[in-house]
């Protein structure tokens, strides 16, 4: 079970949440998981081939996790997973 | 009877050895210490490139220090050529110099003939006063406002980011603040870009963020690029630059700024909005992670609302514009923490700032590569690149 942080452009696809609880012992498990409730998710997280999509970045507290294990590094109890897309937004 | 003051020079000048100011250029470079013996504040208005100063009242206690050696070739100035004969009979004949010239006609011939000219470093008397609260702080000081003034730093957008980071360069006295926008002020910009007003509405951007500047700070000298940021200008217009402030509103332009930056070694400060949410980073090249290291590859047009209109809080470009105004003040003065190697998040509803770590992606297709070997072809380049934001519509 960790928290995760849902990024502005994924809250439609969680109904408007701005994280979620979810099971899970490793990175991918719990991001499974948030697609298995909330499947709008499952294309903008996971690529074809199942890996994450390079233009989403995760983050398991504040350190990316494709230096740590990618979708296998294990997550602890009280953990935040932070998912973060790239924003372009300037304002003009 | 004691003959006159001009008498006296007349006879000064007949015995010391006077020289054109356009000898002077070429002695300079050929070894001579060129002195300057006028007033501090005639100094502090411009002198000759590598001159020393040290005022004629002075002369006896303070010149061994400019020229240590008495057969050393001493060129002596003044504004028009007589402290400075005074000056040299004193050093030939009181001192024991050898070698010692008086320049005719002084500093003013010397402007009169165009030659170059140094404007030293000191502030005026209008800028201690304008930056008094920063010369009390002893990580800017004199010397840290004058980095700000020597800065020169390149906006690219005068809306919602980009506004309130050029007020507050301009406040802080960052001398060269250049703005690219092809924009018109629209009446919609207002509730967020507060550099332009009611008034202006129609008006350039850049046009209208320049009065502003002006009005604000009339150190600062305003560069206008009424265009949009593009690879045929990208090279032309980032040169000379020391920091980049990004406020682009799209991927392509961003990833095209990211490899042109790369390529200068220029630092950008980047920050990103979407409704009630900031992002903020510092990219330092080959100091840092580049932007290619945190997204390799742009997201598809549906997680990129941002080519479209979307709603902002007026006030949170102000917020995270200012960010990138501090992270510019604090690489120029080189004091803090650089927000390099970070990506700061900040969440305007819930009043949560959260930080993540940005590593350099060592098989970065940019950043990987030495400056030089990164191509004017390829600068911005995705397979999909103009078809990118042409779906977002």
């Amino acid at each position: 079970m960790a928290i995760v942080k849902i990024p502005p452009v994924l809250r439609a696809a969680v109904g408007g949440e701005k994280e979620l609880s979810a099971d899970g012992t490793s990175v991918g498990e719990i991001l499974h998981s948030v697609a298995a409730s909330h499947p709008e998710t499952q294309s903008q997280l996971f690529g074809p081939d199942g890996g994450l999509n390079r233009y989403v970045n995760v983050y398991l507290n504040d350190e990316d996790v494709r230096v740590l294990d990618g979708l296998e590094t294990s997550v602890g109890a009280g953990d935040t997973l932070v998912i973060l897309p790239a924003m372009a937004g300037g304002a003009a | 009877m004691s003959p006159s003051g001009a008498e006296v020079l007349r006879q000064i000048k007949s015995r010391i050895e006077e020289v054109d100011p356009s000898v002077v250029r070429e002695q300079v470079s050929n070894g001579a210490v060129v002195i300057d013996v006028r007033e501090a504040e005639e100094w502090s208005t411009g002198h000759i490139p590598g001159a020393k100063h040290v005022p004629k009242s002075y002369l006896e206690s303070r010149v061994e220090g400019a020229a240590p050696d008495r057969d050393q070739h001493v060129v002596l100035y003044c504004q028009s050529g007589n402290r400075s004969a005074w000056a040299a009979r004193t050093m030939i004949e009181d001192l024991g110099y050898e070698n010692v010239e008086s320049m005719t006609g002084g500093f003013t011939l010397w402007k009169d003939r165009g030659y170059e000219v140094e404007q030293p470093r000191t502030l005026t008397a209008e800028q201690r006063e304008r930056y008094s609260r920063h010369l009390l702080l002893p990580e800017v000081g004199i010397e840290g406002q004058q980095k700000l003034l020597d800065a020169k730093v390149l906006l690219l957008g005068a809306g919602g980011l980009g506004s309130p980071a050029a007020l507050y360069l301009a406040a802080a006295g960052v001398g060269t603040l250049g703005i690219v926008d092809d924009d018109a002020v629209d009446l919609s910009n207002l509730q967020r870009q507060v550099i332009h007003s009611s008034e202006r509405v129609g008006v350039p951007k850049v046009d209208s963020a320049e009065e502003t500047i002006k009005a604000l700070n009339p150190d600062v000298e305003v560069k206008k690029y009424a265009v949009r940021l593009g690879p045929e200008n990208i090279m032309d217009i980032l040169p000379g630059y020391d920091i980049v402030v990004d406020g682009l509103d799209n991927f392509p332009t961003r990833y095209l700024l990211n490899d042109a930056s790369v390529r200068l070694q220029i630092p950008v400060v980047s920050a990103a909005i979407l409704g009630f949410e900031g992002q903020l980073s510092v990219f330092k090249p080959y100091d840092g992670p580049c932007y290619r290291c945190l997204f390799p590859v742009p997201p598809p047009a549906e997680l990129a609302p941002s080519c479209g209109a979307n709603g902002v809080l007026g006030v949170l470009p102000g917020t995270m514009g200012l960010l990138q105004a501090t992270e510019v003040i604090k690489l120029i003065l080189g004091e803090g923490e650089p927000l390099i190697g970070r990506l700061l998040m900040y969440d305007a509803l819930a009043a949560t700032v959260g930080e993540v770590k940005v590593r350099r992606d060592p098989e970065c297709p940019i950043c990987s590569r030495e400056p030089d070997e990164i191509s004017d072809d390829e600068l911005g380049v995705f397979p999909d690149y103009e078809a990118f934001c042409a779906g977002a519509h």
